[in-house]
């Protein structure tokens, strides 16, 4: 060993470290030389395959989550969200607003109202998704839909697009699943729930391959083709429940045929029929594993991430943007479409207007949430199922209404996607806090 | 030579396209519209119940030759479309074969029956307000270069808001005051972390919607379900201009609405002259085209931005107010129901035009009210499928099959002066 200091140990090198000699002065190992230095390693170990770049960046990516700033900013939105939160509540709440009439006479009444109902709310709402087993089956039955309405948004948003298109795929995947659920009977259940569910899934992806196609071939922003193409969607949906192929026959307001016990998911807990957590789970965390392998380890998927990043550098090393944005598309709307059939076949078991619930919507901030990676987006869509099946308990126990699951999520995502806003609030110096550019304007 | 032989070849592409377009709608008028009519004469009635100057007598069509006529029309069109072509007319030309079909579709639906033309163009025109507002917010905002899809989430505040303020204060401009104000707020949260921490314009949009939905309607189940006093907002009533309302046919259709409607109709001209006579124009158009450059000469390119959002707050509060201070007269829930959505296209559809975005408004909330005409018609066709038809127009012009849309240049790109 020399008496400069060495370059960055290899992690696990514990010879390198020992060897040193006292004199070589202060060790200052910085985060971001760490990284450095893992991402070295990364490409060292498969200097030759093809698949080096892929696992570089992807480590970058890792250690970006893990050492950057973006997991401050993650928490401290959250945070920030629920302080808000606290606010709306303790204002609409009557025996506050009463107390505040006479602030200045007793000014602890107001506090103390207010802290009680923020208290009893927050409280209702922890017990309503941690509190036990039936809370924890209501906490996956939520996180299901939204763990793949978040991977529809997610898949898009590495190749640089925006799918806001989740509510449509995810109505044209429950409404193809549930045709296929009830108009097909006398099938075993090997073969009736598959093809249901791969019926939904590939509606789902026909109807994200439409925005993809416009996208590739003739530059429509995404946005505004998605926007439309939910209105489409969710009126055509409405018109067709309302017709014979799929009402219920015995009843005159819009409401479909149950499908088949053979096409329904069947409940993980089975002994216990209260609770409602389904195989579709398993299903939705299957198809997670399935896109992580897509956009972390294949060909496709480096060719999506590349385009994602810089599509003109994409282009002059020869691969083709357009099939990386028809190829994100069609995906994300196929687990758009998966989430649809997870509901239809999985817990409501018909279909009703409206009943894709804001729940592709819903994918938007699980996605952004999860800042566009795999696990961070299954691990967002738990956290924000929580916040659903809390948010429900919060409402039946202390009358707090269930939007403001709603107003917490839209929080969130103002926090996450101007982290300035956090910067500025917390007062963080760091200056790499990057910020959330997704879009390119209507032009593309 | 006629020009039209050195057509280029993309141009002769679009034509027939449009031809095929003609040739599909001739198939729905001929296999449709001339065999299934449900009575032989069709009467559209153009008086109004209330007093006018004098009566015009109803018009009675007798529905199958007016559709056979209608059609002959047609026809000539798609033959002229894939013969010689149009040239530089041809989306005016694609315009009159929409119209024409919607001519015919509407004798064949009034087969048998009375339809109001009056009633018809009178609420359209009411329908078209809060679209054209919001499409007047995104028109200034964008010409600015900031990118608002949040037109939706300010209707329903500007909505909210101007129900409960109206309520309150017993006075609908008091209400409008509150509407505008709300409007302007989700406007300055826009402009604050789109222009201030250069957030990502549309990420901010949509979350902006969520917000507002989540925030109106947990107050409304929270407060106003409660307090019903609170949701009983004082309304603006129709006002006859004197002389002119009288005029048949057009005195109810223009000249008899609420103020809101008189207002949105000065706004769009306003802004319009505005937008392109005067040198604030010109200012705001320069920081939307090229920033940089506007910068170099001297214009302050955030503070013009942030004046345009909240000025396009002011459109999208008033067009939300429209909802509880003129139609319905209560808030409830997601009340706006994706007219937000809907001004946008009629943006997009006008091309960045105060007057384009008011026109394309006409079409939808044309179609918009038909839906409704038709229900009491008792017409068999689903008023879902006719409300998809301002998405699919939409659509077809941003894939640019309608002729190349061109937004601002620097639309959507936060700006940092060096």
């Amino acid at each position: 060993m020399s008496d400069q200091q060495p370059p960055q140990p290899p992690p696990g090198d514990d010879d390198a470290d020992a060897g040193r000699p006292e004199d070589a002065g202060p060790v200052a190992v910085t985060e971001a030389e760490l990284a450095q230095a893992e991402i070295e390693a990364a490409k060292e170990r498969a200097a030759d395959t093809a698949a080096v770049t892929l696992d570089a960046t992807f480590s970058q990516r890792l250690i970006a989550a893990l050492t950057g700033t973006s997991v401050t900013v993650t928490i401290l939105a959250f945070v920030s969200a629920l302080v808000i939160g606290a606010f709306i509540i303790a204002v609409s709440e009557d025996a506050v607003r009463e107390a505040l009439g006479y602030f200045f006479a007793r000014p602890t009444d107001a506090f103390r109202t207010g802290f009680d109902a923020v208290g009893s709310a927050y409280l209702a709402l922890l017990q309503g998704s941690l509190g036990g087993v039936p809370q924890v089956s209501e906490t996956l039955v939520s996180s299901t839909p939204l763990i793949l309405t978040g991977l529809a948004v997610a898949v898009p948003l590495r190749a640089g697009l925006f799918n806001i298109g989740a509510e449509g795929q995810f109505v044209a995947g429950g409404m193809v699943a549930g045709l296929v659920g009830f108009a097909i009977t006398g099938l075993p259940m090997v073969v009736h729930l598959p093809l249901a569910l791969a019926a939904g899934i590939a509606a789902g992806a026909a109807y994200g391959w439409v925005p993809g196609v416009l996208k590739a071939r003739t530059g429509a922003h995404e946005v505004i083709s998605t926007i439309m193409l939910n209105n489409i969607g969710l009126l055509v949906s409405g018109y067709l429940i309302s017709t014979t192929l799929f009402r219920r026959p015995d009843r005159a307001d819009p409401i479909s045929r149950s499908v088949e016990e053979s096409a329904r998911f069947p409940r993980l807990i089975w002994w216990e029929p209260s609770l409602r957590v389904n195989a579709s789970l398993l299903v939705a965390l299957a198809l997670a594993v399935a896109i992580f392998w897509l956009v972390e380890r294949s060909t496709r998927g480096f060719e999506l991430n590349a385009v994602g990043m810089n599509p003109r550098a994409a282009t002059a090393a020869g691969m083709s943007p357009g099939r990386s944005v028809i190829l994100a598309m069609t995906t994300g709307g196929a687990m758009a479409g998966a989430a649809g059939a997870a509901v239809i076949l999985g817990l409501q078991y018909r279909l009703t207007i409206g009943f894709s619930a804001g729940l592709g919507f819903d994918g938007i901030t699980v996605a952004l949430l999860g800042r566009g990676r795999i696990g961070g987006t299954v691990a967002a869509g738990v956290l924000i199922g929580a916040l659903k099946a809390g948010g429900r308990n919060m409402q039946a126990q202390t009358g707090t209404s269930l939007e403001l699951a709603l107003v917490i999520q839209a929080l969130i995502i103002v926090f996450i996607a101007a982290p300035g806003l956090v910067r500025a609030i917390f007062r963080i110096k760091a200056e790499d806090l990057a910020t959330t550019q997704v879009s390119k304007g209507w032009g593309g | 030579m006629s020009q039209t032989m050195t057509a280029p070849a993309g141009q002769r592409r679009r034509e027939r396209r449009f031809g095929i377009f003609s040739l599909l709608v001739l198939a729905i008028m001929l296999g449709v519209f001339a065999t299934s009519a449900r009575g032989e004469q069709a009467t559209f009635v153009l008086n109004d119940a209330r007093g006018q100057l004098f009566e015009l007598p109803n018009l009675v069509v007798t529905v199958v030759p007016a559709v056979l006529v209608l059609s002959a029309v047609v026809a000539v069109i798609a033959y002229r479309q894939f013969t010689t072509g149009f040239g530089s007319k041809a989306v005016i030309v694609v315009g009159v074969v929409a119209l024409l079909f919607v001519m015919a579709f509407l004798t064949w639906a009034a087969a048998g029956g009375q339809l109001s033309v009056v009633g018809l163009l009178r609420g359209s025109l009411a329908r078209a307000t809060p679209i054209a507002l919001g499409g007047l917010a995104g028109v200034v905002c964008e010409r600015a270069g900031v990118i608002n899809i949040a037109i939706e989430g300010q209707f329903l505040a500007g909505a909210f808001t101007a129900a409960v303020v109206s309520s309150l204060a017993s006075d609908p401009w008091i209400g409008l005051l509150g509407g505008i104000g709300a409007g302007v707020l989700v406007a300055f949260m826009l402009a604050g972390l789109t222009i201030r921490f250069k957030a990502d314009q549309i990420v901010v949009g949509v979350v902006l919607i969520v917000f507002a939905t989540g925030v109106t309607s947990f107050l409304n189940t929270q407060v106003l379900s409660g307090n019903p006093e609170l949701n009983s907002p004082t309304r603006f009533t129709a006002i006859a201009i004197p002389v002119l309302s009288e005029i048949p046919l057009i005195g109810p259709v223009l000249f008899r609405q609420s103020m809101l409607v008189f207002g949105m109709l000065f706004a769009v001209g306003a802004l319009h002259y505005a937008l392109f006579k005067t040198r604030w124009g010109l200012r705001l158009r320069s920081v939307g085209e090229h920033p940089k450059a506007a910068d170099t000469v001297g214009i302050n390119v955030l503070a013009t931005r942030y004046k345009a959002v909240l000025l396009g707050g002011v459109f999208a509060g008033i067009g939300g107010a429209w909802w509880t201070l003129d139609a319905v007269g209560q808030f409830s829930r997601e009340m706006t129901g994706g007219r937000g959505f809907i001004a946008l296209a009629a943006m997009l559809v006008g091309r960045y035009s105060p007057v384009g975005a008011f026109g394309a408004a006409l079409i939808f909330g044309f179609s918009d009210q038909i839906a409704t005409s038709l229900q009491l018609l008792r017409v068999p066709v689903p008023s879902d499928l006719l409300l998809t038809a301002p998405y699919l127009v939409t659509i077809l012009v941003v894939a640019g099959l309608m002729g190349r849309l061109r937004p601002p240049a620097a639309n959507g790109k936060p700006y940092t002066k060096e």
